[in-house]
């Protein structure tokens, strides 16, 4: 750390004069620079962690308050398995079977928008890295935008802009009836994931060496083979991370799908939601922990995957 | 294969196929709506809430006189949230990429991944649960006798801007690591020979190589904690409203909704001139 970096064993050149107060004060400043640094991950872990400590022990606890601890229990797990539904006041009623429901809209939507967000933005990456073309400039400005605008701005804007087709759709159209739902929801998180997925893609694209589908090009393939047979599988590390990471954006998205949502498309973060603004169920902390650990295996893999990515790129 | 493209005028439009479905989707889905938004901005309040014709100024004049207070609350908590987060995760982030074992590094990487990869609901949940007037800070204090009465910590201005810290903090810490790793100590040690303390050494060689990635966290917290809509809904109650709540009810069941489009578009201006902000800094830093 700080000690072995900032040694300072050079010889002493005669002319230096010594200043004791200055030493001194050089020695308060690292000693206070040492005392900081080792407080500081300490404070920061214990910050991070103890919230989702808390969470994960209350998940246990036989007393319905999240606070107060009355025993070890595993009745919460017990009573979501078992499709159970629990005591308590009409509010704070929830079945399995919703939950269940709505972790399955997740599934669907995180899916669809996936596949959709990762061809598209690796077709992007394509072109952007290996194309060139008038307004690829600007192309790459706007990939960028999602990112960075606020995410409230995105909702709202789709929200306003689905009002107003469907408002047109169903007076003009005879027998069409469109609302919100899947579709728009999807489409509103493709929107924001074909940035990320495209960000991902191309950085490995451009770390790539065109010789090997110079190569391929060479020996007779044309453009469509040459992607499946070369880049394609140079690629893939590279896909399934960004793939990876627009899945969990979708199955994490709370506003864009808050502003999207209709009736039967409740995922998962906008059920969670609904009980938070209600009555909290004794189960929300199983339920949280039961998601923690859905993310942790996701992590988990995605970072295999990455590892892969990484000692791929090396050679 | 770039070097024979100058002589083939066929394939100056290279690669442009393959970004047709993404320009479409962004122009439909993206830009499209956003301008639209721009363009409710200037529309009067109908039936329900919905745009209706003439065009006014009214909503912006609204934004500056009423909601005034909340936008610089807003912006206020915003860049309070970066600073606090820019003291926590700088250095943490130092700390992390001196450790000399590869594993420990990993695995102090990961303690601070983890979490922000788990639900942001369920993060906002368990803060709630430790603020509450049962929560575990009110139970440990009264049980060791050092207050009578709970204290009211959740719905309080104090708890949105935790809530933000705690929700933000990695996304600190990431841009800082990754440009601290690249820092070459010699500097320091260079620094040292020439007679500066560990202080001057960290003003004037450490910071200003780290620079770009503490702006980049700066970005990375700033923008989306400007527009947070859950963290205030969820743990300032009544009490600690910013704009993304304004936005929200302004949308929702009966509202205004070309009022929420100005307030979306004030929001958006501010976010633009803080990323103005770095990229000006960006290129004088790679100049």
């Amino acid at each position: 750390m700080a000690g072995n970096i900032i040694r300072k064993n050079a010889p002493v050149v005669a002319e230096i004069e010594y200043d004791q107060g200055k030493i001194n004060r050089d020695m308060l400043i690292r000693r206070i620079g040492k005392v900081g640094m080792a407080f500081n991950p300490i404070f920061a872990y214990f910050f991070l962690w103890a919230p989702i400590v808390i969470l994960i022990v209350y998940s246990f606890n036989a007393g319905e308050s999240v606070s107060v601890w009355r025993g070890f229990t595993t009745q919460w797990y017990q009573n979501i398995f078992s499709n159970a539904i629990t005591a308590g006041t009409e509010s704070a009623r929830f079945s399995t079977q919703i939950m269940l429901d709505s972790v399955g809209n997740s599934m669907i939507v995180a899916f669809f928008s996936t596949l959709i967000s990762t061809v598209i933005g690796t077709m992007v990456a394509m072109s952007l890295v290996r194309g060139n073309f008038p307004g690829k400039s600007i192309l790459d400005a706007v990939l960028y935008l999602p990112v960075v605008i606020p995410e409230i701005t995105q909702a709202i804007s789709l929200a306003v802009f689905f009002r107003i087709l469907f408002e047109f759709v169903n007076t003009n159209i005879e027998g069409v009836r469109a609302t919100t739902g899947f579709g728009a929801i999807v489409i509103g998180h493709v929107a924001f994931s074909i940035s990320y997925v495209t960000i991902v893609v191309r950085a490995r694209l451009a770390d790539m060496n065109p010789r090997f589908e110079e190569a391929a090009n060479d020996l007779g393939a044309n453009n469509w083979r040459t992607f499946w047979r070369v880049t394609f599988p140079l690629l893939l590390p590279a896909i399934i991370a960004g793939g990876l990471l627009a899945f969990t954006l979708s199955l994490d998205d709370f506003i864009v799908t808050f502003f999207l949502s209709g009736i039967g498309t409740t995922t998962l973060p906008i059920f969670v939601y609904g009980l938070l603004k209600t009555r909290v169920p004794p189960e929300i902390n199983a339920i949280s922990t039961l998601m923690l650990l859905a993310s942790t295996v996701l992590v988990g893999i995605s970072l295999i995957m990455q590892g892969r990515n990484a000692s791929g790129s090396k050679k | 294969m770039a070097s024979n493209l100058n002589f083939n005028p066929a394939v100056k439009r290279k690669g442009f196929g393959l970004a047709i479905p993404a320009m479409v989707w962004l122009g439909v889905f993206f830009l499209l709506p956003v301008m639209i938004v721009f363009v409710v901005s200037f529309m009067s309040r109908g039936r329900g809430g919905s745009p209706v014709l003439p065009f006014t100024f009214a909503n912006y004049e609204r934004v500056i006189e009423v909601f005034r207070g909340v936008l610089l609350d807003s912006v206020w908590i915003a860049f309070l949230t970066t600073i606090i987060c820019l003291l926590i995760g700088y250095p943490l982030a130092f700390w992390i990429s001196t450790r000399k074992n590869q594993w420990v590094r990993q695995l102090a990487l990961f303690a601070i991944i983890l979490p922000f990869w788990t639900n942001f609901l369920v993060r906002t949940y368990a803060l709630q649960t430790i603020l509450g007037r049962e929560g575990t800070i009110n139970t440990l204090l009264q049980s060791l006798g050092a207050i009578a009465e709970p204290l009211r910590l959740l719905n309080t201005n104090g708890a949105v801007l935790l809530g933000l810290v705690y929700g933000f903090l990695p996304f600190m810490v990431l841009p800082i690591y990754a440009s601290v790793e690249r820092f070459e100590f010699r500097f320091v040690e260079a620094a040292h020979d020439l007679g500066a303390n560990d202080l001057w050494a960290f003003i004037k060689v450490i910071l200003p190589m780290t620079l770009p990635g503490i702006i980049a966290g700066f970005i990375l917290v700033f923008i989306p904690t400007i527009g947070a809509f859950v963290t205030p809904d969820l743990l300032g109650g009544t009490e600690g409203l910013m704009i993304g709540n304004l936005i929200n009810t302004q949308f929702k069941g009966q509202g205004n909704q070309p009022l929420g489009s100005a307030l979306s578009m004030v929001m958006m201006a501010m976010v633009m001139i803080a990323l103005l902000f770095y990229v000006y800094f960006g290129d004088r830093r790679r100049a």
